[in-house]
């Protein structure tokens, strides 16, 4: 990561784009010129972030821009090594966890710290139990939930167990801890990311209550329709600084992407319509399922080895030319399912065919040599060997054509390396670097190019842009969409529901380990799938 | 080879020769404590070695057997398996060399005898690596686990047999082998007269080579390292994870195999209970400090040969504890200082 | 970068420096005339407290009293046993000797390499060629071998009088010829001054790890104390401080060997049977300074006091004095040649 693949990248100046916000609240946090570094790695290098009291705001970058550090440093998690952090005006710079609770500043982080073996009230008030004697005292607990939740809007049963509670109740004990803290600015890091559209509807009513009351918010996100909808300020970072602060009133989605970037970016809503050669101008859906289909996936079940069914009998057919997508909110069996379709997992029951070919008990190779191209959800464990270099991650899967006699061929590797560098625009354009040397979006056009760099009839894209900067968004989606265009079958895999909508022809939504509706997108949107994806509606129902 | 950031080639050697130099002045304040002066000893620890022919060849037999197992602890690090078990490895193979040796008739030609030892010992090595790479492969079992007991087993029972079966008059070893037996050095060159340094080595040496090119240059070498790195990017790569950790450690098993030809073959003929005591373990070391590399194994193995004999050579005047000690400090400064020294150098680069 | 250059020049310096710091103590080096002995011990053998270290005494005694100059080496692993050896005969010492049987063959081949040089081997067990007959050693090699047995006779003889009871137990360390000489020279004593009483014999293991189990000596002498057993002699190495632990929970006799091993269980241990390394070791220093020294095998009896029993002020009150008076007729029967020991089961 240390060697910064921006070169190629014009900067523009610190508040060149949009209004700078001069506001006349009162200041409740400052940070200037902070820096830290963790061994060669600069998380931030000259973050700077100013809150006002009563607001919500919003800190957007790419994926490894510093958002995150610059909040644990705010939060006491880390020490900065430069830079100067105050909050009412008091100098707390390098301060502990423990003044910063003190202090009032709580934070929510991406990875929930509960219990899962107590109770609600008990994750509540763990550290701090009120207690009669040398008991807890579980009334006193109990009350505490209830009272908050009440007053918050935060409503939790106080004596579940944690781990019965879904991820958006999760979230919400999370948060009523940091407020039965005491928090009056509160940090919260992707908070969104795992929740379904109701359930980030309640989270943002929450916070607009919270603020009402008096709280202040920091939200660290990547999604910019969130900051456009609940922010009242943007605090833009991009490579571990800080590059623009504006009102969110003055500002427009594509100018908050230019500043993360630093470039211009055409975002994944901004969907071609009625073009010339858009795939929705195929035929119709109707009348393509007559052609045989690419992929046939017929009452697959995948067990989740932890006892019990991930998958529990889906059916499916893309024909080719079609981008079929799978919403859900994750863990729903959607990765269960790409993995059983790829070949890393076993499969209980059911069959998959690729055009006529059975390939249920095929392994990995045979499926990659029958035409399966799979872009893993996790290329940082799977789809890349980080300390490969990029010409020998460019095999991956494929070493087997590149063998003579079990013996390596470099040319043919170098000259594919040299090949897929150029065509997918892979930086720096060096193959001898090691994949962990390159940014995320550079990490995952390695993947792509690997992927859709051959003959392929059918692509698995799970999670295809995730982690990735919004520049290399664009270029993906424009490969799915241009493999889509030459007649390859794609099944798309995502937990951004924007993405499936502007991507997808058909889109099912997966619940359970069942698909529970199955719709074109003319009829998908947000609204409509919302209920099907916290399992509201369609419950039972069967997939066509 | 594995990660070329340029550059990269300074800090390797740099890295190393930092360690060296904090291992130096370690062993200068221990031998100062013991009362003597570091100049005399290290004077006579180099004389001693590299100073005449003899060291030298003691020097040169004692890296050879720790070639063979630092590079069979490599090669199971490279596939991301810790193997413990070089030890009883080693000693099946010098076994093995051994009992093919007394199979073979006296008549039998060298060119016949010698490889059919050398297969054995590598086979006998390459069974003991076998059962830990199978469990490992079919149950998950952990190789560390199954490689240090089995050490165990395997050194009673070779044990055993040679003091209950094999071992001639009162002594603990087998009878010499009738056929098999390679050239010393000495042979070659009288200078070397009396060191136990022999034609093993050039065994050693190609070895090396052997796993380099087999690590670098081959689809399998590939599939081994992706395993090592990245188990669930080897599986999405195709690779068949079980079956290459299997391969590895016998493999693995069958380098610190070779491992007993220097001794068998080429030294004493015979098998002795304990010949190479240590030199399994010290292979870890060896494995550590040449950078678990093809070229750096030897390299490190000529380094703790020379600590090793060295220390004989001034045992007159320092304890052998000195001398572990010693090779612990080396072991120690380089696992801190070749991670440090990369930030460090990472660091500068940044800032240039 | 350059602070990395900066770290290696600053500790080049520092190790520079100190190469010449001489302490004043430092030990010179070897020069001039005069009696030189290297010794070379076995592998972890140095503080076994019986064997190396009874070298290391007798050593140490042909200091102080032959004023000779000695040079110690601790091998590191096997191939360090014949380099160590090589390394003194190299450096032309009188007088090389090698502690333990194990050096048999390095000892044998070294002996002819340096024809100049005089070796000596503690236990030494001439090798055997291919065809498997004995190697006499060569004339300026001196094999020192104990006669256990003989000593072992005595002390089997002095168990079968005191213990008060017709079985007798030994414990042996690795089953193989060694220590068998130990077993058959108690059985033969046993029987001399009790014809109808019974030994029973046990082995800790076949390998050289049965020398280092003192939970397998304990179990072995705590069943032979059970099956009526008053004294157990052990020849176990470290093995044996199992056995003295069992004499010490069951209230009974145990007899040690090699060295006087009396203070391992205080009032528990009835004798032990002394194998004289120091005295062997010191007789050969002396044999080279007054121009005596020959090659050869030498057998070292009751009647070269190679081998003896322990009898002093800590065991005198567990022998009486009648029987002190048979033992000692036994040792005069021995040394006179009226009785053969036998050292073979």
């Amino acid at each position: 990561m240390s060697t910064s693949p921006e070169s190629g990248r014009e900067r523009p100046a610190t508040g060149a784009t949009g209004s700078r916000v001069t506001s006349h609240e009162p200041r409740l946090l400052v940070a200037t010129g902070v820096r830290k570094a963790f061994g060669s790695v600069e998380a931030n290098r000259n973050a700077s972030l100013e809150v006002a009291r009563g607001e919500i705001h919003a800190l957007v970058g790419e994926n490894g821009a510093g958002k995150s550090t610059l909040m644990r440093i705010l939060a006491g998690l880390h020490a900065p090594d430069d830079g100067r952090v105050e909050l009412d005006g008091r100098d707390v710079t390098g301060w502990s966890t423990r003044q910063a609770i003190d202090a009032g500043v709580g934070m929510v982080h991406q990875h929930f710290m509960l219990v899962p073996t107590l109770t609600v009230a008990e994750n509540l008030v763990l550290g701090r139990e009120p207690r009669r004697g040398a008991r807890l005292d579980r009334a006193a607990a109990r009350a505490e939930v209830e009272t908050l939740g009440t007053r918050t809007g935060l409503v939790v049963a106080p004596d579940r167990l944690v781990s019965d509670l879904s991820v958006g109740e999760a979230q919400r004990v999370e948060v009523l801890k940091v407020l039965w803290r005491g928090a009056r600015l509160l940090i919260l890091d992707e908070p969104t990311a795992v929740l379904s559209p109701p359930e980030v509807k309640d989270l943002w009513g929450v916070l607009r209550r919270l603020t009402a009351e008096g709280s202040t918010v920091v939200l660290i996100t990547h999604k910019l329709d969130e900051v456009m909808e609940i922010s009242d300020t943007v605090t833009v970072m991009r490579a571990g600084e800080t590059v623009g602060r504006i009102a969110t009133r003055d500002a427009s989605p594509a100018a908050i992407a230019r500043m993360m970037v630093g470039r211009e970016v055409r975002l994944a809503t901004d969907r071609p319509e009625a073009g010339g050669s858009g795939p929705q101008d195929e035929p119709s859906h109707d009348s393509r399922a007559m052609s045989r289909a690419a992929l046939d996936v017929k009452a697959l079940v995948v067990a989740s080895g932890r006892g019990d069914d991930a998958v529990r009998g889906v059916s499916f057919a893309i024909p080719p030319g079609e981008v079929f997508g799978i919403a859900g909110v994750e863990g729903n069996g959607q990765s269960e399912l790409v993995e059983a379709i790829a070949g890393l997992r076993r499969v209980s029951s059911g069959t998959i065919h690729l055009g006529a070919r059975d390939i249920t008990s095929l392994g990995m190779r045979e499926r990659g040599d029958a035409g399966l191209s799979h872009i893993p959800e996790d290329r940082h464990r799977r789809g890349l060997v980080l300390d490969y270099a990029i010409a020998d991650n460019l095999i991956l899967g494929r070493q087997h054509h590149f063998t003579r006699r079990g013996v390596l061929d470099r040319g043919a590797i170098a000259a594919n390396a040299a090949t897929q560098v150029a065509g997918f625009d892979i930086r720096p354009p060096d193959p001898r670097l090691p994949a962990a040397a390159l940014s995320g979006g550079n990490q995952q056009k390695v993947v792509i190019a690997r992927e859709m760099g051959r003959e392929f009839p059918v692509l698995l894209a799970c999670q295809p842009t995730r982690g990735v900067d919004v520049g290399a968004i664009e270029f993906i989606h424009a490969r799915i969409r241009a493999a889509a265009a030459a007649g390859r079958a794609v099944l798309l895999v995502s937990a951004d529901l924007v993405e499936v909508l502007a991507l997808a022809d058909r889109v099912a939504v997966m619940y359970d380990g069942r698909f529970v509706t199955v719709l074109p997108r003319a009829q998908a949107s947000a609204a409509v799938l919302g209920p099907y994806m916290t399992g509201l509606a369609g419950r039972g129902a069967t997939t066509p | 080879m594995s990660r070329s950031v340029p550059g990269s080639f300074a800090v390797a050697w740099l890295a190393p020769l930092i360690a060296l130099l904090i291992a130096a002045v370690v062993g200068d304040i221990l031998i100062l404590s013991f009362g003597q002066s570091p100049g005399d000893v290290y004077r006579l620890l180099l004389e001693g070695t590299w100073g005449n022919a003899y060291g030298l060849g003691q020097v040169l037999y004692k890296a050879t057997t720790l070639t063979f197992t630092g590079l069979a602890v490599a090669l199971g690090l490279r596939a991301g398996l810790f193997n413990i078990g070089a030890e009883g490895q080693l000693a099946a193979g010098g076994f093995a060399a051994a009992l093919a040796g007394l199979a073979v008739p006296a008549t039998t030609p060298a060119f016949l005898a010698v490889p059919l030892c050398v297969v054995a010992a590598a086979m006998g090595g390459g069974i003991v690596g076998a059962v830990p790479g199978a469990l490992k492969a079919r149950f998950g079992a952990s190789e560390v686990i199954v490689t240090i007991m089995l050490n165990f087993v395997v050194l009673a029972l070779l044990n055993w047999l040679v003091a209950a079966r094999l071992h001639v008059g009162e002594s603990l070893h087998t009878p010499p082998i009738n056929a098999g037996a390679v050239p010393r050095l000495a042979d070659l060159a009288p200078a070397f007269h009396g060191s136990a340094a022999n034609t093993t080595i050039v065994l050693a040496i190609l070895t090396a080579a052997a796993v380099g090119w087999y690590l670098f240059r081959t689809r399998a070498g590939y599939d081994l390292r992706a395993t090592g790195l990245q188990p669930d990017a080897a599986e999405y790569g195709g690779i068949r994870v079980g079956a290459v950790r299997f391969r590895a450690l016998t493999l693995a098993g069958a380098l610190a195999g070779l491992g007993g030809v220097n001794y068998v073959l080429g030294y004493k003929h015979y098998y002795e209970e304990g010949f190479a005591s240590g030199s399994g373990f010290l292979g870890i070391a060896v494995a550590l400090v040449g950078r678990n590399h093809p070229a750096g194994v030897p390299i490190a193995a000529l380094l703790f040969a020379t600590i090793s004999q060295g220390g004989l050579a001034v045992n007159a005047i320092v304890p052998k504890q000195m001398v572990e000690v010693l090779t612990a400090v080396v072991i120690i400064a380089v696992a801190v200082t070749v991670p440090e020294v990369q930030r460090l150098a990472a660091a500068g680069r940044r800032v240039a | 970068m350059r602070r990395l250059l900066a770290v290696m020049v600053a500790l080049l310096a520092v190790h520079t420096a100190l190469l010449f710091v001489r302490p004043s103590q430092a030990t010179p080096a070897f020069e001039g005339e005069g009696l030189d002995v290297g010794v070379v011990f076995d592998v972890g053998g140095r503080g076994d407290k019986s064997f190396n270290d009874g070298a290391f005494l007798g050593a140490e005694r042909a200091i102080r009293e032959l004023g000779a100059r000695v040079r110690y080496i601790e091998p590191g692993e096997g191939t360090d046993r014949e380099a160590g050896l090589r390394l003194l005969a190299a450096e032309g010492m009188d007088l090389v000797i090698g502690v333990g049987f194990i050096f048999s063959d390095d000892l044998a081949q070294l002996s002819r390499e340096y024809p100049d040089v005089r070796f000596a081997g503690i236990d030494y067990a001439p090798p055997v060629d291919a065809a498997g007959n004995m190697i006499p050693p060569p004339a300026n090699l001196a094999a020192l071998r104990f006669r256990e047995e003989q000593g072992s006779f005595l002390v089997g003889a002095l168990a079968a009088l005191v213990g008060d009871s017709k079985k007798l137990g030994f414990i042996g360390g690795m089953d193989f010829p060694l220590i068998h000489k130990f077993e058959a020279g108690f059985r033969a004593g046993v029987q001399a001054v009790c014809a109808d009483c019974q030994v029973i014999a046990q082995y800790a293991g076949v390998t050289p790890e049965a020398f280092r189990n003192p939970g397998r000596g304990q179990e072995l002498a705590l069943s032979q104390y059970q099956s009526g057993v008053n004294v157990i002699f052990h020849a176990s190495g470290s093995t044996g401080l199992g056995v003295f632990e069992a004499a010490r929970r069951r209230g009974k006799l145990a007899i040690g060997v090699d060295s006087d091993q009396q203070a391992e269980a205080p009032g528990f241990i009835l004798t032990s049977m002394v194998k004289r390394v120091d005295e062997a070791v010191f007789s050969a220093v002396q044999s080279v300074r007054d121009g005596t020294f020959q090659g050869g095998i030498f057998q070292l009896g009751l009647a070269e006091q190679g081998v003896d029993y322990v009898y002093d002020d800590h065991n005198r009150a567990l022998i009486p004095d009648s029987v002190r008076a048979r033992v000692e007729a036994l040792r005069a029967e021995i040394v006179a040649g009226r009785i053969t020991v036998p050292f073979t089961r």
